[in-house]
């Protein structure tokens, strides 16, 4: 038994200096660890009800992963839920690809799915961590009808203790041109951004308050506002972070 | 058989006398032996045997309120302590009661290579309730153990106890000889583990730097000061605080399978030697040792005898194991205190005149906080080390411990670590194999770019700690090396890893990425780690020796498993012995499964 093994070896391993190309044969193709797993893992960073004398509010954020080391599939969706109405829906179906210690280059469509029309979208960004362990994201998007847009997300964890946790974040969204039937503006169009203190009962469970506002700005803000819609709500909040 | 047949007595009637008061009776861990005597947690068995048969299967068990149905051996965790002697051959039935495939790794030990139990490597695992046949020679004595190798059932239970008696009178026989060994236990299974830390890497430190401990290191250092600390941490995306990657959190620490509440006890008569053979069958946790109140006589390092080295504590790594001997003379009881090295919990026992008595724990240590020296950013208050860092294996006379080493005689050979010495007799040239510093990649988050050899520190969190605390430099053996070649070849390997992905690996590739590291039979080897993490590895090679390169001179230690600190270098030498493939892999269990890990063949 010994001499075949040995005579394996030789085989798959030709030269006697310290790396080969050939991997060694394994007895029975057998791996002795599996190091190129896949996990599935999603997160809901928001989850929560907006309030405000204008008008409450309930807003989702979340995503999801499967894969392992390099490439993973992504669904990222999020939406406001208002006086009956569902608007800033974005729902994203991404190929990632780790490209470096930190950052992941992600590409797929993205579909507005919400009340007001449906606008589909190409979708190529980057996320992951910035230095200074600022989270982020910057996506570029391109419409079926030739129109261009940027997404821009960050936040940061600022640990007041090990389980209260103090978060800023703030995601800003570019078009290059107006869209008034989804209240997009040519430019800076709207910003979400939030500040929000959770308290992580555990790792995968944490209630939080917040102080929101999410508004319209520059070119947007004349639509909205000639819509007679809101402009801009500063709310206050509370809700679950969760991830699984 | 060393222990001359009083001991052994002794050893007996103290059984009997603990069963008899039930104090200490654990059905759970006791072993029924074929001769249907029980034994207690801790106790070597009487006599040495040649033929075992074991069963691998599934127990439920509850430990400090923590259930687990788990894999493990005569389903007992941790499994029976198995006695052999040297020059027996040995026999091995194990049968596979699970309904998955398992193996047994004989830690340590020298072996034909189909019989070193790792899947796809040695052999074909043990497939579900089939028997596999281990059967080789022991050719070695001293403290060792074993445990599974396939799909983390290490972490769960899977590991026991070996005592190998030499064949020589042994220098360390003792009235009273136990095994203690150290280990984890959770209710929330590997898999699941390793999947939180993929997710998060932190997961289970709850131990960071927050606002709230800024004020504490505000007053300590100054205010300046600690913030720039904080954010040159930050800048790196990497935290001082990243001790260990699963903490007390979730882990219930084990003494001879026994939480601190159930205190296991060795018994012992004032004046009497005692000698405890620490093992660490953990799958993630460093440990640090003391007996307050006792000194400690280290006289064996991996199953090999040293010099001894009076210590008041001692580091061991994961899969390490250390021989002591104390001396307690007082007719009271001494607290065994073993700290987790994150500071999160740790496992304690009793030595005690009588059983039930018990010793005051200790409090538990600050836990370390990694510098820049961690970050293989060099030793700022020590020009010196830097300069020398890519230099192999210096032998530092003025890092000499600076503790009594008894009748050590070091004043010529300790210089024969040196292969550029004009003393010896012109070397061969050295081949050298180095890839150069790893590349920054998705598998890899540092480069040391100034590693220091810290074989003399005993390791974060001990240095200056107003205790005699063992380092690696003070491992002498009581016998010269048995290949006195100088190595031909030099194969450098940095350790590396992403803490925010949880992939580890070496060079910035894991196991699946990479070619095996190919050896020529009975080649002499120097092996050189550098590591660019920011965490303390257990390095271990199966099948052959890696005797360490600590400034002894012929006399370097003999190790299964080397600890390479953070941000250091050292250098071990290896003789290519025994032909087959081999597993050589760091051994925190999920640091392996992530791909630390690669294959040697010796050719
Ligand atoms: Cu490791």
């Amino acid at each position: 038994m010994k001499k075949t093994l040995l005579l394996a070896l030789f085989v798959v391993a030709p030269t006697a200096h310290a790396q080969t190309a050939t991997p060694p044969a394994y007895i029975d193709g057998m791996k002795p660890i599996m190091d190129e797993s896949n996990y599935f893992h999603g997160i809901l960073n928001q989850f929560e009800g907006r309030y405000a004398p204008g008008g409450s509010a309930f807003r989702w954020d979340g995503q999801a992963w499967y894969g392992g080391d390099y490439n993973r599939v992504w669904l990222k969706t999020e939406g406001t839920q208002q006086r009956g109405h569902l608007s800033d829906g974005d729902q994203e179906l991404l190929y990632s690809r780790a490209i470096s210690p930190y950052l992941n280059l992600q590409g797929g469509i993205r579909a507005d799915l919400d009340d007001g029309p449906e606008r589909t979208w190409g979708a190529l960004g980057i996320q992951g961590l910035a230095l200074y362990q600022f989270e982020f994201g910057a996506t570029a998007y391109v419409s079926d009808r030739g129109r261009f847009a940027t997404r821009l997300e960050g936040s940061y964890d600022f640990l007041l203790t090990n389980r209260l946790i103090l978060q800023p974040q703030a995601e800003f969204n570019l078009y290059t041109k107006s869209d008034p039937r989804r209240q997009v503006g040519a430019g800076l169009s709207d910003v979400d951004t939030g500040l929000r203190l959770r308290y992580e009962i555990w790792r995968k469970f944490a209630p939080y308050i917040a102080v929101t506002y999410s508004g319209h700005l520059t070119q947007a803000r004349r639509i909205a506002h000639d819509q007679g819609d809101p402009t801009g709500t500063l709310r206050f909040s509370f809700g679950i972070r969760s991830w699984f | 058989m060393s222990f001359s047949s009083k001991s052994a007595l002794t050893r007996r009637r103290f059984v009997t006398s603990l069963a008899a008061t039930g104090a200490l009776t654990q059905t759970r861990s006791a072993h029924a032996l074929t001769t249907g005597q029980t034994l207690l947690p801790g106790a070597i068995p009487p006599i040495a045997q040649t033929h075992y048969d074991l069963t691998v299967g599934r127990t439920a068990m509850t430990i400090a309120g923590k259930s687990l149905n788990a894999p493990c051996i005569d389903a007992s965790v941790p499994g029976p302590i198995l006695r052999w002697r040297e020059g027996d051959d040995i026999t091995l039935n194990v049968t596979n009661n699970l309904r998955v495939p398992t193996s047994i790794h004989w830690h340590g030990i020298r072996l034909p290579a189909p019989m070193d139990g790792v899947p796809g490597i040695s052999f074909h695992g043990i497939p579900a309730g089939e028997t596999f046949t281990y059967r080789f020679p022991v050719k070695q004595s001293g403290t060792y153990w074993y445990h599974g190798h396939s799909s983390m059932q290490e972490a769960i239970g899977l590991y026991g106890a070996l005592v190998i008696d030499p064949i020589a009178p042994d220098p360390n026989a003792c009235a009273r000889d136990y095994v203690i060994l150290l280990s984890e236990w959770s209710d929330v299974a590997p898999h699941d583990i390793v999947s939180n830390l993929k997710m998060q890497g932190d997961y289970y430190n709850f131990r960071q730097r927050s606002l709230a401990s800024l004020f504490g290191e505000a007053r300590q250092d100054g205010l300046g000061p600690a913030l720039h600390d904080r954010l040159r941490w930050s800048r790196m995306n990497m935290s001082a605080t990243d001790i260990s990657d699963v903490t007390g959190t979730i882990y219930t620490y084990l003494m001879n399978g026994q939480a601190p509440d159930q205190s296991w006890t060795g018994l012992f008569r004032p004046g009497e030697r005692v000698r405890l053979r620490f093992i660490n069958a953990s799958a993630m946790t460093f440990f640090d040792i003391r007996i307050p109140g006792l000194e400690m006589h280290v006289v064996q390092a991996d199953g090999n005898d040293i010099e001894p080295v009076p210590v008041d504590e001692f580091r061991i790594g994961v899969a390490e194991t250390y021989d002591v001997i104390v001396r307690p003379t007082q007719d009271r009881a001494y607290a065994i205190f073993t700290q987790s090295e994150s500071r999160t919990g740790y496992a304690s026992g009793t030595l005690a005149p009588r059983p039930g008595m018990r010793a005051p724990i200790p409090p538990m240590d600050p836990r370390p906080v990694r510098t820049m020296v961690d970050m293989g950013m060099g030793n700022m208050h020590d020009g010196m080390k830097m300069e020398h860092a890519r230099k192999p294996a210096p032998a530092q006379h003025d890092d000499m411990p600076d503790v009594d080493m008894g009748d050590m005689k070091m004043d010529h050979d300790d210089m024969a670590d040196m292969p550029d010495m004009a003393m010896k007799p012109a070397a061969p040239p050295i081949q050298r194999d180095d890839p150069g510093p790893p590349p920054i990649n998705v598998e890899n988050q540092n480069v040391a770019m100034m590693p220091t050899d810290r074989t003399g520190s005993p390791g974060d969190g001990l240095e200056n700690n107003g205790r005699r605390v063992l380092n690696y430099k003070q491992l002498r053996a009581t016998r010269p090396g048995s290949d006195p070649r100088p190595p031909t070849r030099e194969i450098v390997l940095h350790l590396t890893g992403n803490m925010e992905r949880y992939i580890w690996g070496f060079d910035g590739k894991k196991f699946s990425e990479a070619a095996p590291i190919v050896l020529r039979r009975n080649e002499r080897v120097r092996f050189t780690l550098f590591n660019d993490t920011m965490m303390e590895h257990p390095i271990h090679l199966h099948g052959l020796w890696s005797e360490l390169e600590n400034g002894q001179g012929e006399h370097r230690p003999y190790k299964h498993t080397i600890i390479s600190q953070p941000g250091s270098k050292l250098s071990y030498l290896v003789t290519a012995d025994a032909p087959g493939m081999w597993a050589y892999h760091c051994h925190l269990q999920y640091h392996m499964d992530l791909g630390m890990f690669r294959t040697v063949v010796v050719l």
